[in-house]
């Protein structure tokens, strides 16, 4: 497949982490922010093709794992309206919330269905006006935008039994707040390859100029993050950080104006709360009051008691980057990928899937 | 033991993923089925039981087909029904003979669909072989069975010689593939409303036993046989793995995918290897006969794609490492769940 | 988080594209790239297009393995 394959190809991985081996004779602590990079990471045991000294540290990429409790329980209870169908894709049906999933709401009899696209959702509706589907809004700045020309569809197409629950979150403002918690000490970013194809490389800048890390936006091939790891072993060493975009095939530095155009049509940012990093302001979005009759948080009375937390769960601590899995004490002993007690290990890019999954 | 979640370890329900061929399913198998039923010809779960009457020794076996839709490209569930259980058969090294045929058919059903259904089993049984020679036919109301739902048994004769099962792998011994992998996986999600991708990929749906026969012909050090159907490679070769208390090794790159399964799989985020194949088989061979039995399949119709794709190893034991096409090497685990389209 | 695919463009018609990818097709928005002509290579997620691939970066950077490739040889 074009422009895919070539950056798979085995041969042309060894050179570079030949060179990875040759440069990085100290300590460089990294953190991608991507699920999407963790999969992938995993998938291709690319930890193992690096020298002791680079150290590949997960971060809070993975939207699903990100979902908080509050939220996955109102996504549940939402299921359960009588006449409603909730849709959603394939990655949150089996997250646990604080007592069920919807993959255990589904099998109670409950209507839920996965999809694809959003725009599957909004066929859903049209063809079954009798309905109410309320579409699970979740993802960073790739997804939201679809989300956002979904509403706008929706409103051209004058539904009324459409409806969006949105736990959108957005990427930036939240790396700054994860620095500001001052837990981790890292000398650099794997920046989310696709967020980037929305937003551009200059959200990013701040991380550069004022924290000092070297950034790299990279893109999910093995090649490129083998290549993006050189580059920021490259930038760490000259001390000279900024924003490099590795992933150029398929980001701008300006990103997809259209995209974010569209987004800021219809959501607007919110504090919102993330699993593990608690409240951040301006991180999530919400839908604007022109789209109110969409917002399903508006159109239903979804009142959910306290969310419980699973005992023993470090999710947070993966996802803050203080603990590997392998340090969470439920990991692989009771929390496994066919009884996950905490999104890390339903997600499939969980960071505690991904170690399981792929071992070592 | 302390419940460290509210969410239900062992929920009292149960769910698709018990259905689907991964663990789940091996767990509700296992601690359910076998607890209560055991005996020593369940317990070593191979495909088909293997009964010893009077000095011969036959398989038995059955296999009940549920699939929506009905009809799919490159086939439909009688077709499936009849080459499921043939092929089940095949992987204990039986000839098959014989089949019966249990319909469970919801009210309202087309006649002219049941006897569409009816005339592939007949097609497909003839191509195979076989013969079915008895059967059962139950009507359910609407909302009962999602069409139809079929259930076939089957009986196969093992020749003299011929000792294969899941637990006879050795560590020294070849993997074999017939064929492409996630054909009929992709070309079901095809057809499903929902994800709607159009491709001209159709199921592989097809009997084994004319392989199989041709592979024992050359050579009767074929240790097991297992066809890769829910759950897909990733299963099976797991399942394989941990019968024989053994590490299987492959190779990404010599595993054949053909493209438009690839591109679907990409597209919607799925894994080739857990999704189902109904016209493959895997076979773990002793070292010395690998190339000649794989000759033999090459010149075999269902066998045309076929390639030697890693080997078994002592360690790590009962489970399967891939070696990637970038050349690191990591665990192949087993599919949990549900394959679900994603964007993560 | 973001599961994106280099698709083609088969055929446009207003805001929807057929694309396809390994001969596997589907029918895509490209509300957010609405400046595509068919044969464009683009980004798909969750059945939009989110960006148009940009073929010569994609040249330069696999020029970019081969020229490590060939440093270390040297």
């Amino acid at each position: 497949m074009k422009f895919i394959d070539e950056y798979r190809d085995g041969e042309k991985a060894r050179p570079i982490i030949e060179e990875i081996h040759r440069l990085a004779d100290r300590p460089v602590r990294l953190m991608e922010v991507c699920g999407t990079h963790t999969a992938s990471i995993a998938r291709y045991a690319l930890r193992k093709a690096l020298p002791e000294t680079i150290e590949l540290i997960s971060g809070p990429g993975c939207p699903v794992c990100v979902t908080s409790n509050r939220d996955l329980d109102k996504a549940i209870s939402l299921a359960r309206i009588p006449g409603a169908a909730v849709a959603t894709f394939g990655d949150m049906v089996r997250v646990p919330g604080s007592d069920s999933s919807l993959a255990l709401e589904r099998a109670s009899g409950r209507d839920v269905r996965v999809v694809y696209s959003p725009l599957d959702g909004l066929k859903i509706a049209e063809e079954k006006p009798h309905l109410k589907v309320i579409f699970l809004g979740v993802g960073f700045e790739t997804t939201a935008p679809t989300v956002a020309a979904t509403a706008l569809e929706a409103r051209n197409r004058g539904l009324k039994n459409f409806f969006i629950f949105s736990a959108h979150k957005t990427v930036p403002k939240a790396l700054k707040a994860l620095l500001d918690l001052g837990e981790i000490k890292l000398d650099g970013f794997l920046l989310p390859g696709h967020v980037s194809t929305i937003i551009g490389s200059r959200p990013y800048e701040f991380l550069a100029e004022q924290h000092g890390l070297a950034c790299v936006i990279s893109g999910f091939e093995p090649l490129d993050i083998l290549q993006s790891v050189l580059m920021l072993v490259r930038q760490a060493k000259s001390r000279r950080p900024r924003v490099e975009i590795q992933y150029k095939r398929g980001v701008k530095p300006e990103g997809n104006p259209k995209a974010l155009e569209v987004m800021d049509q219809a959501f607007e940012p919110a504090d919102v709360e993330w699993r593990g990093l608690g409240w951040i302001p301006g991180t999530g979005l919400t839908l604007r009051e022109e789209f109110g009759d969409l917002d399903a948080s508006r159109a239903f009375d979804i009142r959910v008691p306290l969310a419980k937390e699973t005992n023993g769960c470090r999710c947070g601590d993966v996802l803050r980057g203080l603990i590997r899995p392998e340090g969470c004490g439920l990991f692989a002993r009771v929390c496994t990928p066919e009884n996950p007690l905490g999104p890390c290990m339903v997600s499939f890019e969980g960071s505690c899937a991904a170690a399981y999954k792929y071992g070592s | 033991m302390n419940r460290a979640s509210n969410v239900p370890r062992h929920p009292d329900i149960i769910l698709l993923a018990h259905g689907s061929g991964g663990e789940l399913s091996h767990e509700l198998v296992t601690s359910l089925f076998v607890k209560a039923f055991h005996n020593h010809f369940l317990d070593p779960l191979d495909d088909g039981a293997v009964l010893e009457v009077e000095g011969q020794r036959w398989a038995f076996t059955t296999d009940s087909y549920v699939v929506t839709p009905v009809f799919f490209p490159g086939g439909d569930i009688g077709k499936l029904a009849v080459c499921g259980t043939v092929n089940d058969l095949s992987m204990s090294g039986a000839k098959p003979l014989f089949l019966s045929a249990g319909f469970i058919i919801e009210e309202g059903f087309p006649l002219a669909s049941l006897q569409t259904i009816v005339d592939s089993m007949q097609k497909t049984a003839m191509e195979a072989g076989v013969e079915i020679v008895t059967g059962d036919t139950k009507v359910v109301n609407r909302g009962g069975a999602d069409g139809i739902f079929i259930n076939t048994a089957g009986i196969g004769r093992i020749p003299g010689g011929v000792k294969i099962s899941g637990s006879l792998a050795r560590p020294g011994d070849r993997v074999l593939l017939s064929g492409s992998i996630g054909d009929h996986g992709v070309a079901i999600l095809s057809s499903r409303e929902g994800l709607q991708f159009s491709t001209t990929l159709q199921s592989d749906c097809a009997p084994l036993n004319g392989l199989v026969a041709a592979m024992l012909e050359v050579s009767k050090e074929i240790r097991c046989l297992r066809d890769p159907t829910r759950g897909g490679l990733s299963s099976t070769l797991n399942e394989l793995a941990r019968q024989s208390g053994v590490g299987i090794w492959v190779e990404e790159d010599r595993i054949p995918v053909k493209e438009e399964v690839q591109g679907a799989c990409e597209l919607l985020g799925f894994d080739p290897l857990i999704l189902a194949n109904e016209g493959k088989l895997v076979a773990i061979v002793a070292a010395g006969a690998a190339e000649m039995i794989l000759r033999r399949m090459k010149a075999h119709p269902q066998g045309r794609d076929a390639a030697i794709i890693g080997e078994v190893r002592e360690e790590p034991k009962g489970k399967v490492i891939l070696r990637t096409r970038i050349g690191l090497a990591r665990i192949m685990d087993m599919m949990v769940g549900e394959p679900l389209p994603r964007i993560c | 988080m973001c599961v994106a695919i280099p698709a083609r463009i088969k055929s446009i018609e207003g805001l929807t594209a057929d694309v396809e990818v390994g001969g596997v097709s589907r029918k895509i928005s490209v509300q957010l790239t609405p400046e595509v002509h068919k044969d464009d290579y683009v980004l798909v997620h969750a059945g939009f297009a989110i960006q148009v691939v940009d073929e010569q970066e994609a040249r330069e950077t696999l020029k970019l393995f081969e020229e490590l490739g060939a440093l270390e040889t040297e």
